[in-house]
């Protein structure tokens, strides 16, 4: 009984969503080995080998994996299934692009998104973008697993793994990689910060998030978001994205400035442990699960909170 | 270029869903029925394409009870030429669809297969990526632009960070994310001429596919709820709370 988890990472780096999905991992209750897949990885593989509770970290360092394209990985991964009872991965764009394709593979039905082990072969999952809660039992005798990363904490450091090198598997060459446009940022990222501010459609154009959202995020070292509604109406970039199918979220402090709260947004923000609700309409639904709520105009009320936030007695 | 679109019937996106007391699921009698929303922008995705000339046929699949007839209607109705019913009443996991689809495949050869990223009931994102498994497909998923070319296609998907560009072979399977396209409303003419397309009926028996369930439901239950909590009337009293009170600045 072992378990693989599949490592986030941008090759220099092990990504934070790697630490939260090692918790699921090891709540399978069996050893578990971290399979880092890249190009130049050996500084992953080493941050990995250094988490609390991973008995071995796999390093396949191939060109082929340097963007984590998903025909080759997950060849890679099937290519290593056969000792391991489950194959994890944490809800990344990577991880959901990866794991169904190994799990059809393999001929599994995948369970996406847990948000519980409830036993190893049970799990509580969202559906609906989180309005019901299902408990799934998965029958299949191998279990392919995705983590929603905000219902786990991450797991320290600590451990001393060994790195084993494996083999690439055949590439199927049927894709390439073409380019990439990533936006660099000292921010920390949306998904593992601590605090976050998002902004809504009422900001009104782009220049307003920088002018109002920003300089506040700055103070705050937060992590900047934003609804379905501002992403569209080209305000925000589509990765700050909060909700059922962008980025789900569990800051210790979600600020809500302009939202409404449709289901589709609660979905990726309320199971924050704080969250504050600045809106002009006192009948939004985003007030029904903010912890506290500010009705006012957010052109007036933003640059209050950010010469407060600068006062230190205030 | 053939393409081939699949669409699958959901409670409508604006529906707020009741989980049943007793925890055996969710409430689906008399409650608002759509084409899932990705869906609709896998079909708008299509017809684009055979505006451009790019696709000269554009078949939409669905798999469900007889009323996803009427999503297959629907994606006809927004220009898709023929459709296909795989009939059944059981609950389908994304593993046996996927099997379902390529059964479809086999017969239909697409070069092309669009499909939503996810379905807004379960939520699980897998289907496109399991089918491009069965098949030996490369995928292109969360797609943000679709530029097919000459035996190729390029495909733009929304990843953590940013945007990623793939190059991928065709025939291929890509899914849609929100920004792909905005999905026209099919036009009253549409509409009635939809109504008059060919739509087949086939089952998951017919095309050799065993739909039984993988993953057992144990429970379906309401998420802990999250109570409203208080107002505050200024920014000083906000700012102040949230020191003292709440700890989190």
């Amino acid at each position: 009984m072992t378990t693989l988890l599949i490592a986030e990472h941008d090759n220099a780096h092990l990504k934070d969503a790697t630490h939260k999905a090692l918790s699921a991992a090891k709540a399978l209750g069996a050893p578990v080995h971290v399979l880092v897949a890249g190009a130049n990885a050996r500084a992953a593989a080493e941050a990995a080998a250094k988490l609390d509770g991973v008995e071995k970290v796999l390093l396949a360092d191939a060109p082929a994996y340097e963007h984590m394209l998903a025909e080759p990985t997950a060849a890679l991964i099937v290519s290593l299934a056969g000792s391991y009872d489950a194959l994890v991965a944490p809800s990344t764009s990577n991880g959901k692009n990866i794991m169904p394709r190994v799990a059809a593979l393999l001929d599994v039905m995948q369970v996406s998104d847990i948000t519980k082990v409830v036993s190893p072969d049970t799990f509580e999952r969202p559906i609906y973008a989180g309005n019901a809660i299902q408990t799934v039992q998965a029958t299949d005798p191998k279990k392919v697993i995705t983590v929603r990363t905000a219902a786990f904490p991450a797991a320290g450091e600590g451990g001393l793994a060994a790195i084993e090198n494996v083999n690439a598997a055949a590439d199927p060459q049927v894709s390439s990689f073409k380019g990439e446009e990533i936006a660099k940022s000292d921010r920390p990222e949306l998904t593992s910060a601590r605090i976050i501010i998002s902004g809504g459609r009422s900001l009104g154009s782009a220049e307003n998030f920088k002018t109002y959202i920003e300089p506040i995020a700055d103070k705050l070292g937060a992590a900047m978001g934003a609804s379905r509604a501002a992403v569209d109406a080209g305000y925000a970039p589509n990765d700050w994205q909060v909700g059922q199918t962008g980025k789900v979220v569990a800051p210790d402090l979600y600020i809500a400035v302009g939202i409404s709260g449709a289901i589709q947004h609660l979905a990726g923000m309320k199971d924050s442990k704080v969250i504050v609700a600045i809106n002009k309409d006192e009948e939004a639904p985003i007030f029904q699960v903010a912890d506290y709520g500010l009705v006012g105009d957010l052109f007036t009320i933003l640059p209050e909170l950010n010469s407060a936030l600068s006062n230190p007695s205030a | 270029m053939k393409v081939l679109v699949s669409v699958k019937r959901v409670v409508d996106f604006n529906v707020k869903i009741r989980v049943r007391p007793d925890g055996s699921g969710v409430e689906l009698a008399n409650v608002k029925m759509s084409m899932n929303p990705f869906d609709e922008i896998a079909v708008e995705e299509a017809v684009r394409l055979k505006e451009q000339g790019k696709a000269t046929e554009i078949v939409a699949v669905s798999i469900g009870p007889q009323q996803a007839g009427e999503t297959i209607r629907t994606a006809l109705a927004m220009g898709a030429d023929r459709g296909l019913l795989v009939k059944t009443d059981a609950a389908v996991e994304p593993l046996a669809v996927a099997k379902i689809l390529k059964g479809v495949i086999a017969q239909e050869q697409p070069d092309l297969v669009i499909m939503g990223k996810q379905a807004i009931d379960d939520d699980s994102n897998q289907t496109g990526q399991m089918l491009a498994a069965l098949l030996g497909w490369p995928q292109g998923t969360f797609a943000f632009k679709v530029n097919v070319g000459e035996g190729a296609v390029d495909v733009t998907r929304e990843v953590d960070g940013g945007l990623q560009t793939v190059g991928l072979k065709l025939p291929a399977i890509v899914t849609t994310d929100l920004r792909l396209n905005e999905p026209r409303y099919a036009s009253l003419p549409n509409i009635m001429k939809a109504k008059k397309k060919p739509l087949d009926e086939t089952s998951p028996e017919a095309l050799g596919v065993d739909v039984a369930p993988r993953l057992k439901v144990l429970k379906t239950a309401e998420p802990g709820g999250r109570k409203a909590g208080v107002k505050v009337a200024s920014v000083a009293e906000l700012v102040s709370k949230l020191k003292t009170e709440a700890g989190v600045l």
